[in-house]
C-alpha cells in the first residue's frame, strides 16, 4: 500500500482546465495523500503547538530584554502588564562579543566541548571494552551484565545524590584516599575537581547504555567472518581491526551521535551535583538555566538566547556528522 | 563468541597449532587460564564500581542520624529502618508518588496514542513533506531543555498552568511525542508490507489496515515506546524543578532535592527515599531493558 509520489498529477492536467500553481498542487496532494495527512495530523498539531509555537515565542523573547521584573505577572490580585521592549540582536551580540563575554559564554563553551568529548570518549571506550569482555564465553556473563547495567537502571536523580554523599568533604571517597595516604581533593568545591567529578559521575551513568548497545552490535556480527579471517591467518588485533570494528560501524555511529547529543544536553548530573554552587563547572545548558531561573532577577531573554545558540550548535554539528558518515560510507562502497 | 577479544597469545598458538604439543591444543574460542582470569578480574572490578554507589546509598539509608554519612563505620552497630518508617509516614512521599505517576503515565499514554498513527504513516507512505516531517521529528529530539524552558514558562504562566500536572504533561509531550513517533516508525518498518497489502486486497481502508492489522501486531513496539516515555518523564529534573511549586505536587526528582536546603540537610531521609524510589523503577527497567536497547538503536540506524 505504499503510496509513492508519482507523476499522475501531471498527466491529468490536460483533462481538466489547466490551472497550474500552488492551489492546484495542494488540492491534488490532498486528494492523493489525505489519509497520510490525517494520520500525521495529531503529531503535526502537537509539534506545532508544543514545540514550534514556543520555539517561535522563545526566538521573539531573545530579541527583547525580558526578565522577571518586566514580564507580565500576577502579584496577588494585581495583574501587571509586560513592559519589556524590542532590542534586536543585542542579546546575541552581548553574549558573543560583549564585555566579559569570555567569562559568561566562551569559557562555558570550551568546557562544554571538553566535557562532551571526554565523556563520550570515555563512554565509548569503556563501553566497548566491557562489551568485548562480555561477548566471550564466560562463566557468570549474565550476572556481570545485569550488575553493569545498574547505573542505567537506577534513575539519574537518585544516583547523583549517592555520588554526592560519597564525594562530600569527609565522605567515603576521601576517607579511603586518606587511609591510603593519598591527597584528598575537595571534590565538590574546587573548580578542577568539580569538573573532574562531573565527568566521573556522568561517565559512570553513561557507560551502560554504550555497553549494551555495542554488545548488541557485536552479537550481530556473523561468526563465519571470524572463522574466515582466522583461516587467512589474521591475529587477534587484525580480526578486531578488520572484522569487529567495521561490523560495529552502524551501531557505533548511531550511539556516538546519541551520546554526543545527550551529553551536550546533560542537565541532571551537573545541576544535581552542584546546584548553584559551581559557576565554573556549569556547561552551557545548566548555565542557561541558571540565567533564566537560578538567579534574581531572572534573565529570560539571555537564557532563551543561550537556548537558541545551543540548538544552532547541535543542528550544525549533526548535519556535518551525518554528511561525514555518508561520505565515509560512499568511500567504503567504492 | 569472539576470540578477537581475548588479550592473549591464544590466536597465535592456534595458527601455529601443528607445532604445539598435542596436550596444549586449544579449540576455537578457548582461552588460556590467565586470559580468563584477567577477564573475570576486569569485569569484577567494573561490577564493583557500578554497584558501589548504589549499595552505599542503601547502606547510608539505614543510619538513623543525618550526619551518619560522614561516619559510615558507626552505622553498622545501629542499623535501623526508622528512616523508611519516617519517610513513609511523616513526609510527602505518597503525594510525590502520586504526582510522579500522574505525570509519567499521562505523558506515556498521550505520547503513544498521538504518535502511533504518525509512526505508521511515515513508515509506509511517501507524501509531500515527508522528509521535512522526519527532519522535524529528529531535530525535536535533540532540543536542549534550555531552548523551550523559558518560553514554556512564560506561556504556561499566562495560561495559569504553572504548578499543574497538566502543564507538566504538556511540556513532556513536546519531547515524548516526536520520540515515540520516531521509535514506532522503526518498529513498523519491521512489520512486513505484505500484511498491509493483504488488508488492502480484502478491502480495508488505510485506517482499517492500521487499526485492525498493524496495531495489534505492533503491541511490543508500543510497549517499548511507552516504557521509554515513562522512564524519561519519571527521571526528568529541569522542567519539574521549575514548574512545580507546591511541595505536594513535586515529582520524586524535585521532592528528593527538597531534603537538602541551605539550612538543613536530612541526608538519611533523602537516602531512604532514594532507595524507595530506585527499587521499583530499577525492577521495571530490568524487565524492559532488552527491548529498550533494540528500540533505541533501531530508530537511528534505519532512519
Amino acid at each position: 500500500m505504499t503510496v509513492t509520489i508519482d507523476r499522475a498529477t501531471g498527466k491529468r492536467r490536460g483533462d481538466r482546465t489547466p490551472r497550474p500553481g500552488l492551489g492546484r498542487r495542494l488540492k491534488d496532494g490532498y486528494q492523493k495523500h489525505w489519509y497520510a495527512y490525517a494520520m500525521i495530523a495529531p503529531v503535526a498539531v502537537v509539534i506545532g503547538v508544543l514545540v514550534l509555537y514556543p520555539l517561535g515565542y522563545g526566538l521573539y523573547l531573545t530579541l527583547t530584554d525580558a526578565n522577571s521584573l518586566n514580564s507580565a505577572r500576577t502579584i496577588g490580585v494585581n495583574e501587571i502588564e509586560a513592559t519589556y521592549k524590542f532590542v534586536g540582536l543585542d542579546n546575541y551580540a552581548d553574549i558573543l562579543w560583549g564585555p566579559t563575554a569570555y567569562d559568561r559564554f566562551w569559557s562555558h563553551f570550551i568546557w562544554t566541548i571538553v566535557w562532551t568529548a571526554v565523556c563520550v570518549g570515555l563512554h565509548f571506550f569503556i563501553g566497548l571494552g566491557l562489551a568485548l569482555l562480555l561477548n566471550q564465553k564466560l562463566r557468570g556473563r549474565t550476572f556481570y551484565r545485569l550488575v553493569l547495567v545498574l547505573p542505567w537502571a537506577v534513575p539519574t536523580f537518585v544516583t547523583v545524590f549517592g555520588w554526592r554523599f560519597m564525594l562530600a568533604d569527609q565522605g567515603i571517597v576521601n576517607s579511603a584516599l586518606d587511609w591510603l595516604h593519598l591527597p584528598t581533593p575537595a571534590w565538590l568545591e574546587d573548580t578542577f575537581w568539580q569538573r573532574f567529578s562531573a565527568i566521573m559521575v556522568n561517565t559512570w551513568c553513561g557507560v551502560p547504555f554504550m555497553m549494551v548497545s555495542l554488545l548488541g552490535g557485536l552479537q550481530s556480527i556473523d561468526n563465519s567472518l571470524y572463522e574466515a579471517s582466522e583461516m587467512d591467518g589474521a591475529n587477534a588485533w587484525q580480526r578486531f581491526r578488520y572484522v569487529t570494528l567495521p561490523g560495529l560501524r552502524s551501531v557505533s555511529s548511531t550511539v556516538v551521535l546519541l551520546g554526543i547529543i545527550w551529553t551536550f544536553n546533560q542537565f541532571a548530573v551537573i545541576f544535581l551535583l552542584f546546584g548553584n554552587t559551581a559557576p565554573d563547572a556549569q556547561i552551557l545548558v545548566t548555565w542557561a538555566y541558571q540565567l533564566g531561573f537560578g538567579q534574581q532577577p531572572r534573565d529570560f531573554a539571555q537564557s532563551a538566547a543561550y537556548g537558541i545558540l545551543l540548538l544552532a550548535i547541535l543542528i550544525v554539528f549533526t548535519s556535518f556528522y551525518r554528511r561525514w558518515l555518508n561520505r565515509n560510507e560512499q568511500q567504503l562502497a567504492n | 563468541m569472539s576470540t578477537s577479544t581475548a588479550p592473549t597469545q591464544a590466536p597465535a598458538e592456534q595458527i601455529t597449532a601443528p607445532t604445539a604439543p598435542p596436550g596444549k591444543v586449544r579449540r576455537r574460542g578457548e582461552r588460556s587460564r590467565a586470559a580468563s582470569l584477567a577477564s573475570h578480574g576486569v569485569l569484577t572490578v567494573a561490577s564493583l564500581v557500578a554497584l558501589f554507589p548504589v549499595a552505599w546509598l542503601v547502606y547510608l539509608s539505614l543510619g538513623p542520624d543525618k550526619n551518619d554519612y560522614l561516619h559510615p563505620g558507626r552505622i553498622w552497630s545501629k542499623m535501623t529502618f526508622d528512616n523508611y518508617a519516617f519517610v513513609l509516614q511523616d513526609t510527602n512521599f505518597f503525594d510525590w508518588l502520586k504526582s510522579s505517576l500522574i505525570v509519567s503515565l499521562g505523558t506515556t499514554v498521550i505520547g503513544v496514542l498521538v504518535a502511533a498513527t504518525t509512526g505508521y504513516a511515515v513508515s509506509r507512505m511517501r507524501f509531500p513533506g515527508y522528509r521535512k516531517l522526519m527532519w522535524v521529528l529528529l531535530v525535536t529530539q535533540m532540543f536542549p531543555i534550555a531552548v523551550l524552558i523559558v518560553p514554556m514558562y512564560q506561556l504556561l504562566s499566562e495560561l495559569q498552568l504553572i504548578d499543574s500536572y497538566f502543564g507538566l504533561i504538556l511540556v513532556y509531550c513536546s519531547t515524548a511525542v516526536p520520540y515515540c513517533a520516531w521509535l514506532l516508525k522503526g518498529y513498523f518498518d519491521t512489520i512486513p508490507f505484505e500484511i498491509d497489502e493483504a488488508g488492502r486486497v480484502d478491502g480495508l481502508t488505510p485506517f482499517g489496515t492500521f487499526f485492525r492489522l498493524i496495531l495489534p501486531l505492533a503491541r511490543p513496539g508500543l510497549a517499548v515506546a511507552g516504557f521509554y516515555s515513562f522512564i524519561t518523564a519519571f527521571g526528568e529534573v529541569a522542567f519539574a524543578s521549575t514548574f512545580m511549586l507546591s511541595d505536594t505536587k513535586y515529582t520524586f526528582a524535585v521532592g528528593l532535592q527538597s531534603f537538602v536546603s541551605e539550612h538543613d540537610a536530612q541526608r538519611n531521609l533523602m537516602a531512604a527515599t532514594a532507595v524507595l524510589v530506585a527499587i521499583p523503577v530499577s525492577a521495571f527497567f530490568y524487565l524492559v531493558q532488552k527491548n529498550l536497547v533494540t528500540g533505541l538503536t533501531a530508530g537511528g540506524t534505519k532512519g
